[in-house]
């Protein structure tokens, strides 16, 4: 082994009362790396991204984030629930966008992507400013730092959320559906940052419909099926030659997007 | 504690000056909201009407209501009337004028938004299956406003149900007036202020219920 | 106009200072039970959105209590309860104590609603970025509650002012006894009534448009 992996899941549960969303899942994820998850909702997709973050327990199994513990440290057999500021610790090591933006409203643009800046990291205020100039500027808001959410359309609040979530400097930032709110004609300004993100070198996890983009950014594939990985690969592997039969049904959906 | 020693005689003893002063407070209450939701009704469409002037007018009602403390209202109405010789009313009368007043103004409000926030298809609806105005809103929108507002209206009979209490300023022997009166014939202070509580605090939990159970039954309209 | 006794004006007057004075003490216990209300409700308020399940149970058992029984109840307990105790105070602060008891209620109320109504997605936008729970609430989520809670709050201070009549039923000389009192005097009891009854008007009307004007201020918090 060279290099340990940045991210490694091995065999994660979650359940939702008697429901099981997550059937074991195992994910492996190197520096640099773009993965896409793909699957129909209810797949699972969303409650494996959130658990990674925290946002979620998962009942089962292990998340190793840089060979460290998501949550849970490990005494022997039993696992016990790390403390509340540990936990805030290592999602500060991880970035996150939300498919509903979730701007603080009460914040400016600036100060939106400044407060994990300042209140985590402690970095100086002119620093945090400059930080926050220089990453609403990549995302093409250097006008609009001083605005409020409400005064943003839907995919510049999404562009101000990734320069937020990139801010920090995160290991690896996760995508949820970024996309799946915004109004047809405000989707491209968002996916060409998240192009630009992953042609920096930035470590991505996403979890989308946008297929196209899926297939163009990613370096590998996961589809999900009822909370299991039932195909991965290349994108061109699991786009151009699906095995599995759910995931010739799934893409089937997409079809028109391919035929060009 | 210092030296009390709790006697519940003086309840038992009093037991149906309570039961009949909480129905007077009840029997006030019910009335009052009777007749201040016929003004509140009345005046929410006065308060939606093209006529700027009267539209005002209900503004400047409800507003007037709405910073003037009750106690005043009662009082200015019980000994400000006769000073018009207007002198038919008596004292129960009196609080009922200025509770049912008071109670207009806040119904008001209640039947506004309920009314404003009927969704324009059912008037719509109405129109094209031909009924006229005046049963557009009988039968269509007054019925699903009523729904609407049932929790606000339940809460303004137990905020009234509470403001009866001030009856006892004018001497009404509802039920505070009536606590209030033993306390100072027996000093079983704990007693009967704790009985007066909890009278109240039962009796408005009960109306609670009995109202959320009407609004389950009426829960259909969505 | 004539300023000759027995006219409005000459007795309006006349009763200027004791007006007056009632006025201050309705302005100062008003102002005693807000200010209690206020950090009594916001800690009553936090136990019952964020409390371990025994305490915000008995929080919200203080809260249901509370606006179950009539304010006049509530004081008149007070007033004559802590009497009992040997504990010798004066109606006023028994007023006050009544009055910031009962509006604690509404305030802690008013700040779980306002707590509940920032989304979901706030909270994990703000574990996202590795903000603790105390900073979550501290930059996050209370930020904006008392945004929300602040025209209620003005609400409140407007039902308290109204609330500081009853206590002239226990013997405070407030605004209404005061007025009450030179009618006494004066047989005025229209005039007297009118002029106290602007008075309120005027401080009420304020807080009102208060509560509008934070309204519209704060209505930018959409999501």
């Amino acid at each position: 082994m060279s290099e340990p992996p940045l991210l490694q899941a091995t065999n994660v549960r979650k359940h939702f009362g008697k429901v099981e969303v997550l059937k074991g899942i195992d994910l492996t994820m190197r520096q640099g790396q773009v993965v896409s998850l793909i699957g129909a909702s209810g797949s699972g997709k969303t409650t494996f991204l959130r658990c990674i973050n925290l946002l979620e327990e998962h009942d089962g199994g292990e998340i190793l984030l840089d060979g460290d513990p998501i949550g849970y440290k490990l005494a022997g057999e039993t696992r016990k629930r790390l403390s509340e500021t540990k936990i805030s610790a290592q999602r500060a090591r991880m970035g996150m966008v939300f498919q509903q933006f979730n701007l603080f409203p009460h914040l400016t643009a600036a100060e939106n992507v400044m407060l994990g800046l300042v209140k985590v990291q402690g970095k100086p205020k002119a620093e945090a400013t400059d930080i926050a100039s220089h990453w609403l500027g990549r995302v093409g808001l250097g006008e609009r730092k001083d605005h409020y959410p409400y005064q943003l359309s839907g995919g510049q609040q999404q562009r101000v959320a990734i320069a937020r979530a990139v801010a920090m400097q995160p290991r690896l930032l996760l995508f949820d559906e970024v996309t799946s709110a915004l109004d047809p004609e405000l989707v491209a300004e968002v996916l060409g940052v998240m192009q630009a993100l992953a042609e920096a070198g930035m470590t991505m996890l996403l979890v989308s419909h946008e297929m196209l983009f899926v297939r163009e950014v990613s370096h590998h594939v996961v589809f999900l099926d009822q909370g299991r990985v039932a195909q991965e690969g290349r994108p061109e592997d699991v786009f151009d030659h699906p095995e599995n039969e759910r995931l010739r049904s799934f893409l089937g959906r997409f079809h028109g997007l391919f035929g060009r | 504690m210092i030296d009390y020693h709790f006697d519940w005689s003086v309840i038992t003893r009093n037991w149906d000056k309570f039961t009949d002063a909480l129905l007077l407070g009840l029997g006030l209450a019910v009335v009052s909201l009777a007749i201040g939701s016929v003004i509140g009704l009345l005046a929410a469409y006065a308060r939606l009407s093209p006529r700027k002037w009267l539209s005002y007018l209900v503004w400047a009602y409800v507003e007037f209501i709405r910073c003037t403390p009750l106690l005043l209202l009662i009082f200015f109405l019980y000994f400000g009337l006769p000073e018009f010789d207007i002198t038919v009313l008596d004292k129960s009368q009196s609080f009922v004028l200025s509770l049912s007043l008071y109670a207009g103004a806040y119904m008001c409000e209640v039947f506004r938004s309920g009314l404003a926030s009927i969704p324009k298809q059912y008037v719509e609806a109405a129109k094209a299956i031909g009924l006229r105005p005046l049963q557009r809103q009988l039968y269509v929108v007054l019925p699903v406003m009523f729904r609407i507002t049932l929790p606000a209206v339940s809460n303004n009979l137990i905020s009234l149900f509470k403001d009866t209490s001030l009856a006892a300023a004018i001497a009404v022997p509802e039920l505070t007036f009536t606590a209030r009166q033993i306390n100072a014939n027996t000093f079983r202070v704990m007693e009967v202020w704790l009985t007066a509580s909890g009278l109240y605090l039962v009796t408005a939990y009960v109306i609670a219920t009995l109202l959320r159970l009407v609004e389950r039954r009426y829960a259909a309209i969505r | 106009m004539t300023f000759t006794p027995g006219t409005f004006w000459f007795e309006a007057w006349a009763a200027r200072e004791a007006l007056l004075v009632g006025l201050g003490v309705t302005l100062a216990s008003a102002m005693l039970s807000i200010v209690m209300a206020t950090v009594c409700g916001i800690a009553v308020g936090v136990a019952l959105s964020y409390g371990w399940w025994w305490l915000s149970g008995l929080a919200r058992l203080y809260v249901d209590v509370m606006r179950g029984i009539p304010l006049l109840v509530l004081i008149l307990f007070t007033y004559y309860g802590l009497a009992l105790f040997g504990i010798n105070v004066p109606a006023f602060w028994a007023g006050v104590v009544a009055l910031g008891a009962f509006a604690t209620a509404h305030v802690a109320e008013n700040f779980r609603g306002a707590v509940q109504s920032v989304p979901a997605g706030q909270m994990e936008a703000a574990k996202a970025i590795g903000l603790t729970f105390r900073q979550r609430l501290a930059y996050v989520i209370l930020p904006q509650a008392f945004r929300r809670i602040l025209p209620p709050w003005v609400n409140t201070a407007l039902e308290i002012v109204k609330g500081t009549t009853l206590l002239s039923i226990i013997g405070v000389i407030e605004l209404l006894l005061a007025a009450q009192q030179q009618m006494a005097r004066n047989y005025m009891i229209v005039d007297f009534y009118l002029l106290t009854l602007a008075l309120y008007l005027v401080i009420n009307f304020t807080l009102a448009q208060l509560g509008g004007v934070l309204e519209r201020r704060f209505s930018y918090l959409r999501y």
